[in-house]
């Protein structure tokens, strides 16, 4: 259970950042092998890009988006209160940037559909 | 005479009773209006728990000593109105959370306390009490950002907020480094580096993970995190001069 002391959308914002990255991590090692497909010549990548076209593939890709999106909003949002002089907790920095995640989630959904 | 036992609100308190081994308790207290919870922790050991232990002391928001967690988050009681924080008429009242538990509501503050001198939190005066006091601008920026974090009473409760506490122990925490913040700022500190060497120690201020449960839970308004991202800054800068 979410201690109520940690309802608050800095520690949600932290939570984002740290598990986003973790998933990405999770994700990089499957990227590598797409990618090191290319090396084994045109019809093993075409092959594997033919079987990513399918909507469920689609929509672990946005998911991946999202994740990439959050991962850096959140990261930003670290980057800037660490280095900026700021007094206030960045609230609606959070919220930007969380927004524009969604955003970016939403242009994806649009191009590939 | 009408009795009032029956018609009068009621709320359900639920105590924690004994030390870490201990157990939650449950109390029916009168509810009155503009009434804290302080004023609730006192009824009931006025009325119903006499040995039961607690700290307060000024009853106005200035000393600091009567934190408790309600209802799961650390909270000044005696500046914590009870419309505020009870949910369906109920309260859990339990002892800060990060520090040894006593006796009931009361914690062990040493280790709080011990953290202040960690982090170099003594002030080093530049002159003594023979000489002229130094005249210091207000609109001095560093000092602009030493004020806004003086104001501090150690109430704990940013301490019991802080998750970095509960899982690092050698964490200074948020109140010793804004204590430090304000110190590394003071043009009157004579030894402003080595506030900086204390902080940039195993457990000091690039300890801490920016989630903001400190400024979040401060009763009295202050930005521990600024502070501390304004030390790691800081430390930075000295480690670069070749100072620290």
């Amino acid at each position: 259970m979410i201690r109520a002391s940690r309802n608050h959308p800095g520690w949600w914002a932290a939570l984002g950042h740290r598990l986003s990255g973790l998933a990405l991590a999770l994700f990089l090692p499957a990227h590598f092998l797409v990618l090191g497909l290319a090396l084994e010549g045109d019809a093993a990548l075409d092959g594997m890009l033919a079987w990513t076209d399918r909507p469920l593939v689609k929509l672990a890709e946005w998911g991946l988006v999202m994740l990439l999106t959050l991962h850096l909003g959140f990261g930003l949002r670290v980057l800037a209160l660490e280095f900026l002089p700021w007094r206030d907790p960045l609230k609606v920095l959070i919220s930007l940037g969380a927004g524009a995640s969604v955003l970016a989630g939403l242009l994806f959904w649009i191009m590939v559909s | 005479m009408q009795d009032t036992a029956e018609t009068e609100e009621m709320l359900e308190v639920e105590i924690w009773r004994g030390a870490e081994d201990g157990a939650l308790r449950t109390y029916r207290v009168p509810r009155r209006e503009s009434q804290t919870v302080l004023d609730v922790v006192t009824w009931v050991q006025r009325n119903a728990e006499p040995a039961l232990a607690y700290r307060f002391a000024c009853r106005v928001g200035m000393c600091g000593s009567c934190a408790m967690q309600v209802n799961g988050k650390p909270r000044w009681t005696c500046r914590t109105h009870v419309a505020k924080v009870a949910e369906g008429g109920k309260l859990r009242i339990e002892p800060l959370a990060n520090l040894p538990k006593i006796k009931d509501l009361a914690t062990d503050m040493a280790p709080f306390f011990e953290k202040w001198a960690e982090a170099r939190g003594r002030h080093e005066p530049t002159r003594t009490r023979h000489e002229p006091m130094a005249p210091v601008s207000p609109e001095n920026p560093a000092r602009a950002a030493a004020n806004a974090g003086i104001e501090c009473i150690n109430c704990a409760v940013c301490y019991a907020a802080c998750d970095v506490v509960g899982w690092d122990g050698s964490y200074l925490g948020p109140a010793a480094l804004n204590r430090a913040w304000t110190l590394a700022n003071d043009e009157r500190d004579a030894d402003r580096c080595g506030v900086l060497r204390a902080v940039s120690q195993s457990g000091g201020c690039h300890t801490c993970h920016s989630h903001g449960s400190c400024v979040e839970h401060c009763p009295v308004g202050i930005n521990p995190t600024a502070g501390i991202a304004g030390l790691k800054r800081m430390t930075l800068a000295a480690l670069m001069r070749g100072e620290l």
